[in-house]
């Protein structure tokens, strides 16, 4: 696995998620997740919705309790212990959601909700957090006079910018964001993006992030890993997966978004892929992209391919094509860009 | 438009203490006229059911040299059947059907909340065994269960005041639940969680502000049926013993003299009507002023 230079600030080991969905049927969320962050770094964990990957995000804040695997904060094993047990811990580590109009709650005044984690903390009251709350506010670019208003007052942008202001007010070592621009208006995350990137610099704070857009972590994460139902495919570097993608799901989303260059744009060839995602219900055996890998052989549709880097470099892949000395290429048998 | 000239002023202090609350509170309701309406309604009954009873003399001094005498000097709202004063009556029903209707909503509310709140967030086998009973019980018609229960308590106010808050409390607890349902799975009960905020906490000021509007509706509606139902529990002689007064009882006692004396139906039927609509008005605002986002 990777060895980041200090100990992680948080480490997720083997983590499965399933509901009970009636019937005995499960839906398979999350499948054996395994991924550590280091202090100060950002990894981008993307995935189509449906993936698994928010439900990673819930479980890391104990939002919803893992079926299985561990989740250590700062080397800590955080699975098991009581939600009291649980509390003093909370400081170290927030949350951002995807839906503005829900993060907030509609009866508090901005002051309030972003004073919340001050007083539950006992970390200061009275004048003492409202200097603090109106110093983060202005932070995150909203003036004090945000501190009397209400949450429906505010546009979706603003109240990111709130959430934001609520999830980093303690200073936490690391900081969930899920889906964090997704609801927003294509202008606006771009603001928000490079206030979130100034931020982690300025404070210095791990991120989850959370996204099923690769043009956002290519911009703000210094790893990227992929899900697809319920399990990383691939994982390494944002640069190094760019360039040189080596899982056939990771070259077909690539291959998917487009290039701001109309020449180049034309000339790439897309992997389209065939079908809809499995249902996590009843994932398919073996590699569960068998059933829509343009290269998949017999051998991935009964055996599962681990998580392994058989190449030099921080880069395992799950995928049994690639070898030390061959990488499957999803893009050869497809066409030309229309 | 002449507030709109002065520039916002700089804000300090964001976390009013309570009394500051209250007072803004109380601004947002003062501006609105139907809610002042529906307040001045139910205070004027309030003064009606405490002082009333004092200057109109005695409900139950019976006079037969003059029953069933329209509205007059002597007798204002005119007299009944037994020459009885319908002012005084009046006057002196409106503590039974206030204490009817308001007390057994308040009571129903008190003890349902607590119970919706508690199976909506914990649910497992607490919300299943809740809400058991709850089917079963709203099965039965509101006055049917509330008869039932007025029989196994003995003909009294109190026993009134108990069945039919017993009889409304499935309902609140329904709707409780439902509302807690729902908020507990929006983000910001997620977010407090992940701050590590308590279950109390949640509950209290998260959860239940925001449902704090169906549940003042159905309060609201709440108490008028009971006024009602009080008068069905004593027309049944399951309530309030006669010579005791209420509006219901004046009701149904007045429909065998509508022909000759239609005022006695009228006045408590008035008085229960405009009770519907204070109450209903006084709720309506209330729930208006407690959320922020009805506008100033």
């Amino acid at each position: 696995m990777t060895s980041p230079v200090a100990e992680p600030i948080l480490r997720v080991g083997e983590l499965v998620k399933h509901y009970g969905a009636g019937r005995g049927n499960v839906v398979h969320a999350v499948d054996g997740v395994s991924l550590s962050i280091g202090p100060g770094e950002v990894l981008g964990l993307v995935g189509e919705s449906g993936s698994g990957k928010s439900t990673v995000g819930k479980c890391i804040l104990r939002l919803t309790e893992p079926t299985s695997g561990t989740v250590s904060l700062v080397g800590r094993d955080i699975t098991h212990l009581s939600r009291r047990a649980l509390r003093p811990l909370r400081r170290d580590v927030h949350i951002v959601f995807q839906d503005p109009y829900s993060s907030l709650n509609p009866r508090f005044t901005i002051g309030q909700i972003v004073a919340e984690p001050l007083r539950r903390h006992r970390i200061a009251r009275g004048g003492e957090a409202a200097r603090q709350v109106t110093a983060m506010l202005e932070r995150v670019g909203l003036g004090a006079e945000t501190l009397s208003r209400f949450p429906h007052e505010l546009s979706g942008g603003q109240r990111q910018r709130v959430s934001l202001a609520r999830a980093l007010i303690l200073e936490p070592k690391l900081v969930v964001a899920d889906e964090p621009v997704s609801a927003l208006d294509v202008s606006v995350q771009a603001s928000v993006l490079n206030l979130i990137t100034d931020l982690q610099r300025d404070m210095g704070f791990s991120c989850l992030f959370i996204t099923h857009d690769l043009s956002v972590v290519e911009f703000l994460a210094d790893r990227i890993a992929v899900m697809y139902l319920g399990r990383i495919v691939e994982t390494g570097p944002t640069a190094e997966i760019f360039a040189a993608p080596r899982h056939p799901y990771t070259q077909a989303l690539l291959s998917a978004a487009p290039v701001p260059d109309p020449v180049k744009q034309r000339r790439r060839r897309r992997v389209v892929l065939s079908g809809e995602v499995p249902s996590p219900l009843d994932p398919p055996p073996g590699c569960r992209f068998h059933t829509r890998c343009p290269v998949a052989v017999d051998r991935c549709r009964t055996e599962v391919p681990e998580l392994r880097d058989l190449r030099l470099g921080d880069h395992p892949v799950a995928c049994h094509l690639v070898t030390t000395d061959h990488v499957p290429d999803a893009t050869a048998t497809a066409t030309a860009g229309e | 438009m002449a507030e709109k000239t002065h520039p916002p002023e700089p804000i300090v202090r964001w976390n009013s203490g309570r009394a500051d609350r209250r007072r803004r509170l109380w601004r947002r309701f003062r501006r609105r006229p139907m809610p002042m309406i529906g307040l001045t309604l139910v205070v004027a009954f309030l003064v009606l059911a405490v002082f009333g009873p004092l200057v109109s003399g005695d409900p139950s001094a019976q006079d037969y040299l003059a029953t069933l005498m329209p509205p007059s000097i002597d007798h204002p709202l005119g007299t009944d059947d037994l020459g009885r004063d319908a002012f005084a009556r009046v006057a002196s029903g409106a503590r039974t059907s206030l204490q009817a209707g308001v007390l057994s909503t308040l009571l129903a509310m008190a003890v349902g909340i607590p119970i919706g709140l508690a199976a909506g967030f914990y649910r497992r086998w607490l919300d299943s065994i809740v809400m058991r009973l709850v089917d079963v019980t709203l099965a039965f018609p509101f006055l049917v269960f509330a008869v039932g229960l007025a029989a196994i308590l003995g003909p009294s106010l109190r026993g009134v005041v108990l069945a039919l808050s017993f009889a409304q409390l499935p309902a609140v607890i329904r709707i409780t639940r439902g509302e807690v349902l729902a908020i507990r799975e929006m983000d910001y009960v997620s977010a407090a969680i992940a701050d590590g905020a308590t279950d109390g906490h949640i509950l209290f000021r998260y959860i239940l502000p925001n449902s704090a509007g169906p549940l003042i509706v159905q309060a609201t509606v709440a108490i008028p049926t009971a006024i009602i139902g009080e008068a069905t529990l004593s027309f049944l002689g399951l309530g309030v013993q006669p010579p005791t007064p209420s509006w219901g009882v004046m009701l149904s006692d007045a429909q065998q003299y509508l022909d000759q004396a239609p005022w006695l139906a009228i006045w408590p039927g008035l008085l229960i009507a405009l009770a519907t609509l204070g109450f209903n008005l006084l709720g309506d605002g209330l729930r208006d002023v407690l959320d922020p986002r009805s506008g100033p």
